[in-house]
């Protein structure tokens, strides 16, 4: 029964983060990555600076944070695609700092990007079974003799299409990735990152620019990677979507994690306030405060009426 | 007018030596850049490593005909890793002023003064080409239909040419339907997303990087057959960017186009310029001169690409859909 499952499969995630500290990089029961210091400058500017986070497998976690904060910065020191200039991190135990970011990838953490990369001039299932690993074919002698790989490229087909069946594309099988819409290439990104097998899944902002019929479905497959056992780690602005489907939330700004917590809290957290506010307005106007405001610009408005009145 | 003139040359044109010395160097260059996306602006190159590893091998050095082979064709790999290595993880354009730069660097090393014991200097180096020919299985005469032909050195060096041509059409078409080619038309797509799904994008670059320089160097060893010589300044720039012409002329990324393209280059080059003399000559035109034919043809031939570009931007195979995806 998938719905039995369904609700185990959360059941255990949340289960997992009960009674965890909403302090920024608490230790999760079981973490599937864990990064330590990990720091990336541009120039003076520190786009990222993280003490220390964990992940928690079978979970989905979502991070969030005001635009600039580093969160596609993160993403790409953890994934290979940029070199920070310290700290550490492992997948499964394994330490990953300094892998390349295939290599990355074929550990089984998976990302996909803020700005869809979808392969324009590769039909969609060309894109879908590109994801797929180990491929006998992508030797170069393999290559010359189709018969050495025809058989293996037939099973990735298979799992291609189903999958395509799954994020409504096989109508676009043949078509060119690049004649896709954007909400479509979103749905290509993910299904391809799928073809990999990962264990992990980073997904950058994977709702952006998909309108909210394709957000409902994009959703059900997030949740659904969960229910296969796959972590997913998202970049997400819309708060209604990370209340939606995620577990724990994970909060950054100016490049370090500054909150944690349950998703349903976390938007009242002060920090969280004062990072996509500015910490000026810490906490809510009293009522004295706001009439005292009013007065203020009342008396600067008719001081400047007074001015021009006076110069006439 | 000498019509026969102009048709003969026309149709030896068609399938004459320049194609399948431009040939082969555009099906290197489709690999490069119509498959892969590599800016590979030093084709030209990888053609002089190949003729001279020839002709030095067998001349100065004195040994067989086939370890000369092996010598160009081990000089075009050893180029291939030399080149890219410190360019390959780089920008695309970065190859590209490498490229252009080592292609140019390459000639002079082989024109210099220092050099000419052993390269030749701006003479080249000639006499390699007896051991081709010693094992020229058709006897003398004239092979061909009436006026149409070739003498049994020319046939034998276009027999092997052509056969070169049709293996490596094979390989590439064999490549590029594998998953090895899906990989690298994913990494001319955009080679971050090749790379966040587990595959090496350096690996597979450098082996394209190989094999169209190997390819093109085939097109260095037909030159120098023919020819019976390598001169540094036929590898220039210019070798290079005619292949390009050719592989844009067939249609990028497809696997006949370069041979098809190379064929229409040579006819439209052959036909305008023998036809543009001829008309000189009979007092047909009489605004230029016999002299000025030369500059008149490529000022032509070049019109006609860029009415190609204007009205068949996909070149003669190309997908047009394929066109219309860039401007999205
Ligand atoms: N290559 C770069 N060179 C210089 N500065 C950069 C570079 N990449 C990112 N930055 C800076 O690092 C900071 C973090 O950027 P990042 O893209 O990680 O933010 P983000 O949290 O993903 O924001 P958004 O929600 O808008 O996507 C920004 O101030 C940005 O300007
Ligand atoms: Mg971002």
């Amino acid at each position: 029964m998938p719905d039995n499952q369904t609700t185990t499969r959360k059941a255990a995630a949340l289960a997992a983060f009960q009674g965890l500290e909403h302090e920024p990089g608490v230790a999760k029961p079981d973490a599937i990555l864990t990064a330590d210091n990990v720091v990336r400058r541009f120039g003076g500017l520190t786009a990222v600076d993280v003490g220390h986070v964990e992940i928690q497998r079978g979970s989905i976690t979502a991070l969030i944070g005001p635009n600039g904060a580093g969160k596609t910065t993160f993403f790409n020191q953890l994934t290979g695609f940029d070199t920070a200039d310290a700290g550490s991190w492992s997948f499964n135990g394994k330490a990953m700092n300094g892998v390349p970011a295939h290599k990355v990838a074929r550990s089984g953490m998976v990302r996909t990007f803020q700005l869809t990369k979808a392969l324009s001039k590769l039909t969609v299932m060309e894109n879908m079974r590109l994801g797929a690993q180990g491929q006998k074919g992508e030797n170069f002698f393999r290559a010359l003799i189709p018969g050495s790989w025809r058989g293996q490229e037939d099973e990735i087909t298979k799992r291609a299409e189903e999958l395509l069946v799954r994020f409504k594309l096989d109508a676009k099988s043949e078509d060119f990735a690049g004649s896709l819409s954007g909400g479509q290439r979103k749905l290509l990104e993910m299904a391809r990152a799928l073809m990999v097998n990962p264990e992990l899944v980073m997904l950058d902002e994977p709702m952006a620019g998909v309108n909210p019929a394709l957000t409902q479905s994009l959703l059900g497959h997030v949740k659904d990677l969960r229910e296969q056992g796959m972590t997913v780690l998202f970049v997400e602005h819309d708060m209604d979507m990370v209340r939606d489907i995620s577990d724990w939330v994970i909060v950054m700004a100016q490049g370090a994690i500054i909150a944690e917590g349950p998703p349903d809290s976390i938007m009242s957290d002060h920090r969280v306030i004062d990072a996509y506010l500015g910490a000026h307005h810490d906490a809510p106007l009293s009522e004295e405060e706001l009439q005292q405001q009013l007065h203020e610009a009342e008396a600067a408005l008719e001081a400047e009426a007074a001015e021009e009145e006076a110069a006439k | 007018m000498d019509w026969l003139t102009i048709l003969t040359t026309t149709v030896h044109a068609a399938i004459g030596w320049e194609v399948v010395v431009y040939g082969l160097a555009a099906i290197g260059v489709n690999i490069h850049f119509g498959y892969t996306g590599l800016l590979n602006f030093g084709q030209a190159a990888f053609m002089a490593v190949a003729g001279y590893g020839l002709a030095v091998t067998i001349v100065v050095i004195g040994l067989p005909f086939w370890v000369g082979i092996l010598v160009g064709l081990a000089g075009a790999v050893l180029l291939a890793l030399l080149l890219g290595v410190p360019t390959l993880r780089l920008r695309a354009d970065y190859l590209a002023i490498v490229t252009i730069a080592a292609a140019e660097i390459i000639r002079l090393i082989f024109r210099s003064v220092a050099f000419k014991e052993t390269f030749g200097g701006s003479d080249g180096r000639r006499g390699f080409n007896n051991d081709f020919y010693e094992i020229n299985p058709f006897p003398p005469g004239h092979y061909g239909i009436g006026p149409f032909g070739f003498n049994e050195r020319t046939f034998w060096l276009l027999v092997v040419g052509w056969v070169t041509l049709a293996v490596c059409c094979a390989v590439v078409y064999l490549l590029m339907k594998s998953p090895w080619g899906r990989v690298l038309k994913a990494i001319r797509e955009d080679e971050e997303a090749v790379r966040s799904l587990g595959k090496n994008v350096f690996s597979y670059k450098m082996q394209s990087l190989i094999l169209g320089g190997v390819i093109g160097a085939l097109g260095g060893f037909f030159y120098g057959l023919y020819n019976g010589s390598v001169q540094p300044d036929v590898f220039g720039t210019e070798m290079t960017f005619f292949a390009y012409t050719i592989v844009i002329l067939g249609g990028a990324a497809r696997v006949l186009g370069p041979v098809v393209g190379a064929m229409v280059f040579w006819v439209l080059f052959v036909f305008i310029g023998n036809f543009l003399s001829e008309a000189v000559r009979a007092g047909y035109i009489t605004v230029i001169t016999e002299t000025q034919v030369g500059p008149i043809r490529y000022a032509l031939v070049g019109l006609g690409f860029i009415l190609l570009l204007v009205f068949r931007p996909q070149g003669i195979f190309g997908d047009k859909r394929e066109i219309a995806l860039d401007a999205r």
